[in-house]
């Protein structure tokens, strides 16, 4: 029996012009204009009206979301009020465990930056096809970004959105964490940061890793924190190396304010001792197990064998 | 550009005037012709960078003190010292100033690698500061860091095994002291100077003191030779601070001051009380109609709902100054600053001095104003807010306006309950109080057991309220208080009246017809400059 797909294919086919001429053999196709990937327009996602979207998305369905999924406790605003006053753009660079960091920190990132934010989306994952990468546009304000290879049209986008005034919230780890621990920072916000010449706020996300690791399927509520650092400005002839290593070194020393207190954090900063966000140098097992046990709930015994 | 404090003289197109009434206004129309206002200043400009001028202060320390950085090294006892609950009034906004100060100078310790730090809220005889009133002097990073190792605490005036007596100045008058702070390498007191009486030597003299040593200023004798408390180099109170400070660095122990000064944005350019803080004939149609919502809300609101209200209210008071180093040096500049926003010169005395009392005092931060309190706040503090010469004539009659309850917060206050039961029951005389109940009072064992244990202020703390307005009660010929409960006034030795312009008939007996009156606008902070 024919699949419903094939018997759809055998309809006939209403005639040109009422439908698209084929085209002739022999001859070169046009070039397809990208509908997805990199290349994703994302302009009508800062329009009016998708912003009103937005914004009750991010309101009436992210944030209870995010309260019960995530319960989060929000520590180092206080650290933001200056640039608060100042109202400019700005650039949110965190660490990365979950899918939850997203509408977390949307949802964390106080006014007046929380409704004028774009995020660093990878172009390969989140704009795939038309209908995700739509969606990320629309839900999560998203602007795709390459992270397989240096794509000056990325870089070029977000720093025009960043001039007209639009803050940005990025990963730069590239990706979620494949085994609880940090991995080494890539140097976009730090590039964007220089170029445009706005600070960068670090920020520590911990805890999402508990709710939704990368590879798990559903969710598991558990507490987080997220903690924002001091603004980073770029010093004058820095690099965007040296910039990006600085960001990376913050969010080191907030990950130690939260798993220590910020006495030890900055007593161990300044003698140049902060435990890095990658975790030991050591083999899996043993960075594992550094990680402690964070997940209880795993340990409960499963029933392996049918009652006797 | 703030505009500066001023004196208005009432004429009969002048609009009522507002008067704070505990936890509620009232607006007053005063007689024209003979009346006047004194107007506090606008807020200062706040700095524009509080982080960068605090670290600037610490680097460039004033007097004879090398920069902070140059003092810390890894090994040494380093103790931090701040102002109590009693600072700022009402409390301000997240960051507090103490925070970003105390931040600041830890930077600087962790980055010398000093480890042995303890933080001490230097509250004297007050009552011990709750976690969250700790955590919102010193935000949560530092508290999380020091209070559960029990580095971060109350200072107890009433533990042997942790003072330490410095010796005598020439007046005799012992010097004894926090014995950690006492034995640091160093001492960094971190400071808000609301008032011009707020730091210099007071600060660690009084702050961190006992009992045993307080006594020898918190007394009747020299609140009456304080002329005022608020003007240091006419203030016994003062005075007396000094001489111990020296005993205490003659005694080796090394303070590094730090003090701040705030602007007078006490209710805020916007929001639901921004209109306290304008002049009456500036109130716009908005400011008028949410002056009215808010007093028909609060007139039909319970007192303790009343109360909840007012004492959630955040100041969004902006740092104007900070400076640091060396004690005097360091407080001869705040003095200043201080002055710059809440000086207002005023021309000659008055026969007839009105105030309007506000919800707070020092000593009710998130609790109840009791009479005793009333008394000191208005014969106490409000009455000494002037340099030079007092605002009111000696002799004169000063008028307040306040519901003064007979109503005491039992675990906050319970001396005061006794006091005010027992004591005033038998005599208003602060130097018969002095001699006949202060001892008592100040050695109970409960009272003791309350102070060090629970949430209360000492035994003695009551006795220090009254001496405290002293001054003001052997100046004044009469004092009225507008609106208050009779009974409770009565027992405070006052003359209850029902409306101001009662007050104003019953103040004719003592200062004749057509006596001047000026009326103390305040808060926002005014202090008069009396020539």
């Amino acid at each position: 029996m024919a699949r419903p797909t094939e018997r759809l294919a055998r309809l006939p086919r209403l005639p040109f012009p009422w439908s698209a001429p084929p085209t002739p053999r022999g001859v070169e196709p046009l070039p397809r204009p990208p509908r997805a990937g990199a290349d994703y327009d994302t302009d009508w996602a800062r329009r009016p009206l998708a912003r009103v979207v937005r914004a009750a998305v991010v309101e009436a369905v992210a944030r209870p979301a995010v309260a019960v999924l995530a319960r989060p406790d929000r520590r180092g605003l206080d650290r933001l009020d200056r640039l608060a006053a100042d109202g400019g753009p700005v650039i949110f660079a965190a660490n990365h465990h979950s899918h939850l960091d997203t509408p977390l920190l949307i949802t964390s990132i106080p006014e007046p930056w929380r409704h004028r934010l774009f995020v660093g989306a990878a172009a390969d994952y989140f704009f795939r096809t038309r209908a995700t990468s739509a969606l990320s546009a629309l839900a999560l304000g998203a602007v795709p970004i390459e992270r397989t290879k240096v794509a000056r049209r990325s870089a070029d986008r977000a720093a025009a959105l960043i001039e007209e005034g639009w803050s940005m919230l990025i990963f730069p780890e590239g990706g979620r964490s494949p085994d609880g621990w940090g991995q080494p920072f890539r140097g976009g916000a730090a590039y964007l940061a220089l170029r445009c010449g706005v600070p960068v706020v670090p920020v520590h996300i911990d805890g999402t890793g508990r709710i939704l690791r990368k590879g798990q399927k559903l969710p598991r509520p558990a507490t987080t924190r997220v903690t924002f650092g001091a603004p980073l400005v770029p010093e004058e002839g820095t690099d965007s190396r040296r910039f990006a290593a600085r960001i990376e070194q913050a969010v080191a020393q907030l990950a130690d304010e939260v798993t220590t207190d910020w006495w030890s954090a900055r007593r161990r900063a300044h003698a140049g001792t902060t435990p890095p966000l990658s975790g030991p140098d050591a083999p899996a097992w043993r960075r594992a197990w550094a990680l402690g046990d964070p997940d209880r709930r795993r340990r409960r015994e499963r029933r392996r064998w049918p009652p006797l | 550009m703030p505009r500066p404090g001023f004196v208005l003289d009432v004429d009969r197109s002048t609009p009522p005037i507002l008067f704070h009434h505990g936890e509620g206004f009232r607006l007053e129309k005063l007689p024209p012709d003979r009346s006047r206002v004194v107007y506090p200043a606008e807020p200062l400009e706040p700095l524009e960078d509080p982080e960068g001028a605090i670290r600037h202060a610490l680097e460039n320390p004033v007097g004879d003190s090398p920069p902070l950085r140059a003092l810390l090294r890894p090994g040494m006892k380093l103790t931090i010292a701040f102002d109590d609950v009693s600072l700022p009034l009402p409390p301000m906004r997240r960051p507090d100033v103490r925070q970003r100060v105390i931040e600041a100078v830890l930077d600087l310790a962790a980055e010398a690698g000093v480890d042995d730090v303890h933080i001490i809220a230097a509250l004297a005889l007050h009552r011990r500061m709750t976690e969250a009133e700790l955590r919102h002097a010193v935000g949560d990073r530092v508290y999380d860091a020091f209070a559960p190792h029990g580095l971060l605490y109350n200072h107890d005036a009433e533990d042997p095994d942790n003072l330490a007596f410095l010796g005598t100045t020439p007046h005799g008058e012992e010097v004894e002291i926090n014995k950690r702070a006492a034995e640091s390498d160093l001492l960094v007191y971190v400071n808000i100077n609301l008032v011009s009486m707020d730091g210099g030597h007071k600060s660690t003299a009084t702050g961190l003191a006992s009992y045993r040593s307080l006594r020898h200023h918190h007394n009747v004798r020299t609140m009456r030779h304080s002329t005022s408390f608020m003007d240091r180099h006419s203030s016994e109170l003062h005075s007396s601070n000094w001489r111990m400070g020296k005993v205490i660095r003659d005694a080796g122990v090394k303070i590094f001051q730090i003090e701040t000064t705030l602007n007078n944005d006490t209710f805020g350019a916007t929001g639901p009380l921004s209109v306290l803080q304008k002049r009456e004939w500036e109130w716009t149609a908005r400011d008028r109609a949410a002056f009215l919502a808010m007093k028909a809300g609060l007139d039909r609101l319970p007192l303790p709902a009343r109360r909840r209200i007012f004492h959630s209210w955040r100041a969004p008071y902006g740092l104007t100054s900070v400076q640091a180093g060396e004690v005097e040096a360091v407080h001869e500049i705040t003095t200043e600053n201080v002055y710059r926003q809440q000086l207002v010169e005023v021309e000659g005395q008055t026969d007839i001095l009105t105030m309007g009392l506000p919800y707070i005092c020092p000593y009710n931060v998130n609790s109840i104003m009791n009479p005793i309190l009333v008394m000191c706040l208005g014969l106490g503090y409000f009455f000494n807010m002037y340099r030079g010469r007092p605002l009111v004539r000696e002799g004169g009659v000063v008028i307040m306006s306040h519901p003064t309850t007979w109503e005491f917060h039992p675990v906050h206050h319970p001396s005061y309950i006794d006091f005010f039961e027992q004591v005033l029951a038998e005599t208003t005389d602060p130097v018969e109080i002095e001699a006949r109940y202060e001892k008592q009072f100040a050695e109970d064992e409960w009272y003791r057991h309350l102070y060090r244990t629970s949430y209360a202020y000492h035994g003695v703390h009551p006795f220090y309220m009254w001496y405290w307005g002293c001054h003001g009660l052997a100046h004044a010929g009469k004092v009225i208080v507008v609106g208050g409960d009779r009974r409770a006034v009565r027992r405070l030795g006052f003359t209850p009246a029902s409306t101001l312009q009662d007050a104003l008939e019953m103040a004719e007996d003592v200062v004749g017809r057509d006596a001047t009156i000026t009326h103390l606008h305040n808060p926002p902070l005014v202090m008069a400059d009396v020539k």
